[in-house]
């Protein structure tokens, strides 16, 4: 029994203090994505999710130039180019696929420049790997309150938004007859969706960021037929995928006699695109029970 | 007679120096079904945002229920022609209606034995009680509208605005729907103006018809507004009005007037 728990959990694990600050922050990140990302792919803003990505990066790799911790920087550009957005307006954005792309490539461009400027500083050195990859393990406790604090506010805006958001969803009229904030709605939106972005943009990267933010509700909103429990699904699901891909890399350490850790996002990653891959299996399911149902009707 | 629900008096609409819509005026009384009768164009969808408050005329004046559109917006319930229902959206029948009773409504939907028992009453009223449970992205255009209908319902508005609601349904669910309407809303005493392009699937149904074209408006009964010699004058242009057993038929005459040009796009 001893041998089997070893087998699973490698010696140490929950003795390290950055695997402890790992599995808090790394939980954190994922609940809050995956309530943002059930209402992103409701809203079908994934692509909003990206370019805040994308353009977060900027800021996080901008950090280490300014002496200011990576969140910030991340959270900082993330805001700035949700404002960006919502002044130019999402749909038009969206709309030019050429002007859209050499922004963002821009910003792409500029990220490649103060990560080649970090690698000049000394203790940054690491810098490009944990902009754009993340940094889950190298996560200093000390971040802790502040990465919750965010967190906070990001689900407050859904929660308190959720049936605004829901109606805007059916119709942006019927919303605006219906004297719901349609703009206001949308705004606070972006800032949640930017929250979650950036945060997961430091625990697995600026690159990967989206993944936890549109695979576990993709997932959920397959499995479950109601808002609520899609949420509870993605959270579970999120949570679940990050626990499992820090595990996974902590024991990976041992396996082949490698001594190398397997990149912790990209088994967290890998496990997100799992559960994906699984939840279509309901997918014929559902099918059959549609098809009874018409029947009935 | 009592007060009118809707009073549209003088209104015009320009938009970059294109009139959409030129001295338009007609009143809605409780409990009328009206027809708003225009083909692609013709500007059905600007008079309907401008009842609902969401667009202002550039002149003349519009009230519903003796007040400015826009501000006590709760006696319209509204159902707009572009409705999102995908197959992914996670909402169910009862949950898009529950939407039209709290969907203003700040924070968490909780659970209440009276609401629920609301939404169960209007979706038997709309016949939707048996896909109440389903998602409403996988339900048929004609069941969607059903729900839509329950959704815009359940406030217990006084005049119900439709913009299209029979565009992309067959002919069996077309009229299924008008009759719903006109059942739910002449039992609640609640007005009805529906656009549509064609008003034959209306004709059981209507008191009166708004008829637009190239941004005039008649209004009367349909036998008052749907001659040749009264559209022919509306439309500036010879039209013809046939009657085919009970159906009408609109039809261009045969001379085309470059002049006057046409109003569809």
């Amino acid at each position: 029994m001893n041998g089997a728990l070893h087998l699973l959990f490698a010696p140490g694990l929950f003795g390290s203090a950055p695997v402890r600050t790992a599995i808090i922050v790394g939980a954190l990140v994922a609940a809050v994505s995956g309530l943002v990302g059930v209402f992103t792919v409701i809203r079908r803003q994934s692509f909003a999710g990206h370019a805040l990505a994308d353009l977060g990066a900027v800021g996080g790799s901008a950090a280490f130039l300014l002496g200011i911790s990576q969140l910030w920087g991340f959270v900082g550009a993330g805001i700035l180019a949700a404002g960006l957005m919502e002044v130019v307006g999402i749909k038009r954005v969206q709309g030019r696929d050429v002007a859209t792309g050499i922004v963002f490539g821009f910003g792409l461009g500029l990220t490649a420049l103060f990560l080649y400027w970090d690698t000049t500083l000394p203790g940054a050195s690491n810098a490009a790997i944990s902009v754009l990859f993340g940094s889950l393990f190298v996560i200093d406790a000390g971040v802790i309150p502040l990465v919750l604090l965010l967190s906070v506010v990001a689900c407050a805006i859904i929660l308190v938004c959720y049936r605004w958001l829901l109606t805007d969803s059916l119709s942006q009229d019927l919303a605006a007859v219906r004297h719901i904030p349609v703009r206001l709605t949308g705004i606070l939106f972006l800032v949640a969706l930017a929250l979650a972005v950036e945060l997961s943009a430091l625990t697995i990267g600026a690159v990967l960021s989206t993944a936890l933010l549109i695979g576990p509700a993709a997932a959920a909103l397959r499995l479950t037929r109601r808002v609520g429990r899609a949420i509870l699904v993605a959270i579970g699901i999120g949570v679940g995928s990050t626990w499992l891909g820090i595990l996974i890399s902590y024991d990976s350490y041992y396996w082949f006699d490698a001594h190398h850790n397997w990149p912790v996002s990209f088994c967290i990653v890998a496990v997100v695109f799992i559960a994906y891959l699984l939840s279509g299996l309901t997918l014929p399911l559902r099918a059959a029970r549609l098809r009874r149902s018409e029947i009935v009707l | 007679m009592s007060d009118p629900v809707l009073v549209v008096e003088g209104v015009g609409v320009g938009l970059s120096g294109r009139e959409i819509l030129h001295d338009v005026g007609f009143g809605i009384q409780p409990g009328e079904f009206i027809g708003l009768i225009g083909s692609n164009g013709a500007g059905k969808t600007t008079l309907l945002r401008l009842i609902l408050g969401l667009q202002k005329p550039s002149s003349g004046v519009v009230t519903v229920g003796g007040r400015r559109p826009g501000r006590g917006g709760e006696i319209i319930g509204y159902l707009p022609q572009k409705v999102a229902l995908d197959a992914d959206l996670p909402l169910r029948a009862r949950d898009v209606v529950a939407l039209g009773l709290d969907g203003q409504k700040l924070g968490l939907p909780l659970p209440s034995v009276s609401k629920r028992a609301l939404v169960d009453e209007m979706l038997a009223a709309v016949g939707a009680s048996e896909f109440a449970d389903v998602r409403v992205g996988l339900l048929s255009g004609g069941q969607q509208q059903r729900v839509l209908i329950a959704h815009a319902l359940i406030s217990g508005p006084r005049l119900l605005l439709l913009d299209e609601p029979l565009a992309n349904l067959d002919i069996r669910s077309a009229q299924e729907i008008v009759e719903l309407l006109a059942r739910v809303c002449r039992e609640r005493n609640i007005a009805v103006l529906l656009s549509a392009h064609d008003l034959n699937p209306l004709l059981p149904v209507m008191d009166r018809i708004v008829y637009l074209a190239g941004g005039r408006a008649l209004c009367g009964t349909s036998d008052e507004v749907v001659r040749s010699e009264v559209l022919t004058k509306l439309y500036g242009r010879r039209v013809d009005v046939l009657r085919v057993e009970g159906r009408v038929l609109v039809v261009a005459g045969p001379e085309v007037d470059e002049t006057h040009g046409h109003d569809e796009p």
